[in-house]
C-alpha cells in the first residue's frame, strides 16, 4: 500500500520566487513500496506542484542533477546518492528538511 | 507616437527604461528578475504590450518569462528546449566531436505578425518556435540537422544561434546566424536552411574562404530593402545586396573592424552604425574612446560620433545584441556597455546621453517604439 508523506523542503532564493512561495515549501510525497521517501520522489512532487520549477534542478529529460546544484539532508550531501535510494526517516517524517541548494560556484 | 520603451537584459536581471518623444527624461525600473542573467528581451512589434524574456543561471538553467503589459508584471512561460530528434555531434575547440546539448536561449525574436508567435536562437545552435506566447516550443529541426552542422564549431562564448532576422516583405524568408558556423537562410519558414557565406573571409579558420566556419556576430537589414544586409564579423563589416547569396567588405577607414554590434537608421537604409573595438584578444574600444561610427553611404566611408560619449580611459565592450534602433523621428539609438552604461542619442546619434550609467553588465538592448 503506497504511503504519503509531509516533507519539508528549503528551495533557493531564485527557485522560491519562480514558485511565489516563502521560506519552506511542504509537500505530500508518496512513499515506495516499503513507505519510504526517496529524493526522485520529492522531486517529482515539487514539480508537480510548482511546474514552473521543472528543468531547473535537474535534467528535464534524463532526470540527472543539474551540476551546480546540491542536495542535502540531516547533514548529509546526497547529491551523487542513488535518487531512488529511501532518505532517513527524519525526511520521511517531516522532522528535517530536505535542501535544495545552489552551489557555491562564481559571482 | 507616445514614446519609447527600451528594454535592457543584464548579467544580474532586467531594465525597463521608458521616456516620451523627446527622450531626454527617463524612468528606469528593475532589476526585474534579479540575480539572473538576462540574455534577451525583446517586444512584438504588434503588440508593444506584449514582451519575451530569456531568463537563464549556470545554476538553474531556462526560463522565458513573458509579461502582456508591457513589463508592469511577468509570468514564466515554457522553459523546455529539449531538441526534437536525437542529436549528434558538432566540434568542441579542441575538435573532438561533442553532443549537442541545450544552454540557454541566447535570442527571442517576435514574429512581425503575430504577438503569440516567436522564434528563438539556442546554444548549442537550433531554433525554436512558439505560436501560443511562449507556452510551448517546437524546433525548427532543419538547422542544427544542417548537412554541415557536425562540422560547427562554437565561438569562444559558445556555438549560439544570436542573430534572427524576418524579412516583412516575404513571410517565408528567416536569416539566422550563428558563431562559428555563419549564417544561414531559410525560404521556407524555418523547415530548411542554406549557408550564405560566400565572399566572407576568414583568417582564423584553415579554409578562409569555406562555405562555414564564419565567426559572424550580427547581421541586420533595414525592411524597406530586404535584399540588403549588412553584417559585423569577427573581423570586418560586410554587405550584401543579394540576400546573403554574396557579401563584400564596407569596412573602409574604421579604426578597427572588429565588433560586435551592427544596425541600421530607421528611416535611411543606407545610414548603418558600428561600434569598433580593438581586436579579439582586446576586447574594448580603440585609444579608450567609446565612439559609435556612422555610414551615411552603406560602408566605407565612416565618421566618429562622440558627443556625449567618455573620450579617454574608456574600456568596456558591447555585446551583439546591445545595440538598437528606435522608429521615432529623428531616429534614437540606444546602446549598453560591459560596464553598466546604457547611452542614448534623439539625433541619429550625433549627441549621446548616459540613460544609467551604474547597471551591471548589458548584454542586450531592445526597444519600443510606443503608439
Amino acid at each position: 500500500m503506497t504511503s504519503s508523506h509531509t516533507v519539508r523542503v528549503v528551495i533557493p532564493l531564485h527557485l522560491r520566487r519562480l514558485a511565489q512561495v516563502d521560506g519552506e515549501v511542504q509537500l505530500e510525497v508518496a512513499g515506495n513500496e516499503a513507505g519510504e521517501v526517496t529524493q526522485r520522489a520529492i522531486l517529482d512532487a515539487l514539480e508537480s506542484k510548482y511546474p514552473v520549477l521543472e528543468g531547473l534542478t535537474r535534467d528535464r529529460v534524463t532526470k540527472r542533477r543539474r551540476p551546480l546544484v546540491r542536495f542535502f539532508a540531516c547533514s548529509e550531501d546526497l547529491s551523487n546518492e542513488d535518487p531512488d535510494a529511501p532518505l532517513p526517516s527524519a525526511v520521511a517524517d517531516g522532522t528535517e528538511p530536505y535542501l535544495v541548494v545552489g552551489s557555491m560556484a562564481g559571482g | 507616437m507616445s514614446g519609447v520603451r527600451v528594454l535592457v537584459g543584464t548579467r544580474k536581471g532586467a531594465f525597463v527604461l521608458t521616456s516620451d518623444g523627446a527622450r531626454k527624461d527617463w524612468k528606469v525600473s528593475g532589476p526585474h528578475f534579479p540575480g539572473w542573467e538576462m540574455y534577451h528581451v525583446k517586444g512584438s512589434p504588434v503588440d508593444p504590450n506584449r514582451i519575451y524574456a530569456s531568463q537563464t543561471s549556470g545554476w538553474f538553467g531556462q526560463v522565458i518569462q513573458r509579461s502582456d503589459d508591457g513589463g508592469e508584471t511577468w509570468e514564466p512561460v515554457n522553459g523546455d528546449f529539449t531538441y526534437a530528434t536525437p542529436t549528434g555531434d558538432h566540434l568542441w575547440y579542441d575538435g573532438t566531436p561533442k553532443p549537442w546539448g541545450f544552454t540557454r536561449v541566447w535570442h527571442l525574436e517576435p514574429s512581425l505578425t503575430d504577438p503569440d508567435t516567436v522564434l528563438a536562437g539556442v546554444e548549442d545552435a537550433a531554433m525554436f518556435r512558439s505560436t501560443d506566447g511562449g507556452q510551448s516550443w517546437s524546433e525548427l529541426t532543419g538547422l542544427r540537422t544542417h548537412r554541415t552542422a557536425e562540422g560547427w564549431m562554437p565561438g569562444a562564448g559558445g556555438l549560439g544561434a544570436h542573430t534572427i532576422l524576418q524579412d516583412a516583405s516575404n513571410p517565408g524568408r528567416i536569416y539566422t546566424a550563428i558563431s562559428a558556423a555563419g549564417v544561414f537562410r531559410s525560404d521556407d519558414d524555418g523547415a530548411t536552411w542554406e549557408p550564405r557565406n560566400q565572399g566572407l573571409v576568414s583568417e582564423g579558420i584553415p579554409d578562409g574562404s569555406a562555405e562555414v566556419g564564419h565567426c559572424v556576430h550580427r547581421i541586420t537589414m533595414h525592411p524597406s530593402r530586404p535584399e540588403t544586409l549588412y553584417m559585423q564579423k569577427h573581423w570586418d563589416v560586410m554587405r550584401s545586396d543579394d540576400g546573403g547569396a554574396n557579401w563584400r567588405e564596407i569596412s573602409g577607414n574604421l579604426p578597427s573592424d572588429f565588433g560586435f554590434p551592427i544596425d541600421v537608421h530607421a528611416h535611411e537604409p543606407e545610414t548603418v552604425y558600428v561600434i569598433p573595438i580593438v581586436s579579439d584578444s582586446e576586447h574594448f574600444p580603440p585609444e579608450g574612446k567609446l565612439r559609435v561610427y556612422r555610414s551615411r553611404s552603406g560602408g566605407d566611408e565612416w565618421e566618429p560620433l562622440t558627443k556625449g560619449l567618455p573620450q579617454e580611459n574608456c574600456f568596456v565592450n558591447i555585446f551583439r545584441d546591445a545595440m538598437c534602433v528606435d522608429q521615432m523621428d529623428p531616429c534614437g539609438l540606444y546602446f549598453g556597455t560591459t560596464g553598466g552604461q546604457v547611452y542614448g542619442s534623439s539625433d541619429g546619434g550625433d549627441t549621446w546621453q548616459a540613460i544609467v550609467h551604474d547597471l551591471p553588465s548589458v548584454y542586450s538592448v531592445e526597444v519600443q517604439t510606443l503608439p
